[in-house]
């Protein structure tokens, strides 16, 4: 991928994620991993090269929660059915289901202005839900919260992907984030970014938050991180 | 919203003096000067020039015939202001709308829009009264000139002013141009209309007093009435117009933040003062 103004965001990056995997791109800032889920979304077109997927319904969590300040919490997980032309009996259900899958009952008349930072992002992840996706793009949704909130909404992530069964697609620069997510990691390289290595990460699911203090846990995170420090000199 | 936060009971009592006190402390010193002028600084025979608060009520107030005359010219230029705000806000709208949804209108626009505002009003004035002549549609017309540009600037950068990506958002859902107006654009717009709306309803009432002041035929309004009163050198009917026209433009800057809280408190923080 190259801009026009000559900044060559990626080279020669090729991978797949199958359904029923959770795939992350860790990546120092700047790599490109952004491009590389605004390509695979479809929001930019590659210079060169191809994406196979079913962009029809695509789930997408943006850096911000993005929401509608004018909408209540139910008003903006209801967006995306609104958009699709679902009929408001049915889109009332699904925000429903939604709202109860993150956590958020109680919260539905509540506007963005008055919902924490964790809250906003569990109903932008509740939006994204709606439409049951069979492909969910992440790009580092969970960077601007709080520590504790972070692991709360990356274990509750990893039991969305248990019952919604997407193939995800999770972009970050926390590497115990990505450990914790995935079954499989991609490590980036600077600008422009490639792929300089992989790892399958074969914990059973559900991961319990205990797995961050496991020796092979940390072993694991070890790894990766020497291989992004590699590809960082 | 400190108002909102302070704590309810004695509280409410005190935060509403607290409110209270500073502008009345103001406002009794301002009377004060007004009064040491009038009797300390100018002679009798020069006191016309400044006349005191308490004839200013006694003669423009409290005189039914003089009161009545200023409130009638008043609702006049009441009318001229609101008909030329409605056309200052269709207008404004309608450009707005078209610059954010082409570029290339916008860079045409733009300009035009810039050097209208910076004609000042006087000179053109006569060219107007050439134009529409010296009735009612030259009032109004002042009043659009001068109240346009803030309402089209404030609606075209709140047009603009929605989140990236939330545009992402409606682009990877298809949306059309219309939905994404309608469901993100308008909504996201709405807090700097409203500034827009305050500012230009304030000058909206401006332009109606000096298009008023230069065009005499038809309904007189308040600029008629100021010229007559400052002609016959009479101080306290003037004074009690001007007095009157400012509470014209104030209440008119009351009602847009009261509408303004009214549709989009719930949602968004004000952080504009008063009202």
């Amino acid at each position: 991928m190259v801009f026009p103004d000559g900044t060559e965001a990626l080279r020669d990056v090729s991978f797949g994620v199958d359904k029923g995997e959770f795939v992350t791109i860790v990546g120092p800032s700047g790599c490109g991993k952004s491009t590389l889920l605004k390509i695979a979304s479809g929001l930019l077109e590659p210079t060169s090269g191809q994406v196979h997927a079913d962009r029809d319904q695509i789930g997408y969590v943006f850096q911000d929660p993005t929401l509608l300040d004018w909408r209540t919490a139910r008003g903006n997980v209801e967006l995306l059915a609104e958009l699709h032309g679902v009929e408001a009996g049915e889109r009332r259900r699904l925000a429903a289901e939604a709202i109860e899958l993150v956590g958020l009952n109680g919260f539905e008349d509540h506007y963005p202005k008055s919902l924490s930072g964790g809250m906003r992002m569990r109903c932008s992840l509740a939006r994204s839900l709606t439409l049951k996706p069979p492909v969910f793009l992440f790009d580092e949704p969970f960077g601007a919260v709080d520590e504790i909130t972070r692991e709360h909404l990356n274990e509750e992530t990893q039991r969305l992907f248990r019952t919604e069964g997407f193939a995800g697609l999770f972009i970050t620069h926390s590497i115990s984030e990505a450990v914790f997510l995935s079954t499989r990691v991609l490590v980036m390289s600077a600008r422009p970014g490639q792929i300089v290595a992989e790892f399958d990460i074969d914990f059973e699911y559900p991961r319990l938050p205990e797995l961050r203090f496991d020796p092979l846990f940390a072993e694991l995170c070890g790894q990766v991180s020497q291989n992004l420090r590699g590809s960082h000199a | 919203m400190t108002e909102r936060n302070a704590i309810q009971g004695p509280g409410t009592v005190r935060s509403l003096s607290q409110r209270l006190l500073p502008p009345m402390i103001l406002g009794s010193g301002f009377v004060g000067i007004w009064y040491f002028i009038a009797y300390g600084v100018l002679e009798p025979r020069r006191r016309f020039l400044l006349r005191p608060p308490h004839e200013v009520i006694q003669v423009g107030f409290l005189e039914w015939d003089n009161f009545s005359l200023i409130l009638n010219s008043l609702w006049s230029s009441t009318k001229v202001a609101m008909m030329g705000l409605s056309i200052a806000i269709l207008i404004g709208f309608m450009l707005a709308i078209t610059m954010s949804q082409a570029k290339f209108a916008e860079r045409a626009i733009f300009p035009f829009m810039v050097t209208l505002q910076a004609i000042p009003i006087l000179a053109i004035t006569p060219l107007i009264g050439f134009w529409f002549g010296t009735g009612q549609t030259s009032r109004v017309v002042v009043c659009v000139i001068i109240s346009l540009f803030p309402i089209l600037l404030n609606t075209l950068f709140g047009l603009q002013s929605a989140d990236s990506g939330l545009h992402d958002l409606f682009t990877l859902h298809h949306a059309n141009r219309i939905t994404r107006m309608r469901k993100l654009m308008f909504p996201a717009a709405l807090p700097a209309v409203f500034a827009g709306l305050r500012i230009s309803a304030g000058l909206s009432v401006i332009g109606a007093i000096v298009g008023d002041f230069f065009f005499g035929k038809g309904d007189a309004g308040i600029g008629q009435l100021l010229r007559k009163h400052a002609s016959q050198l009479a101080g306290e009917e003037l004074l009690a117009a001007v007095i009157m026209s400012s509470a014209l433009g104030v209440t008119v800057f009351l009602f847009f933040g009261w509408l303004q809280e009214r549709s989009i408190g719930r949602w968004h923080e004000t952080t504009t003062g008063a009202g």
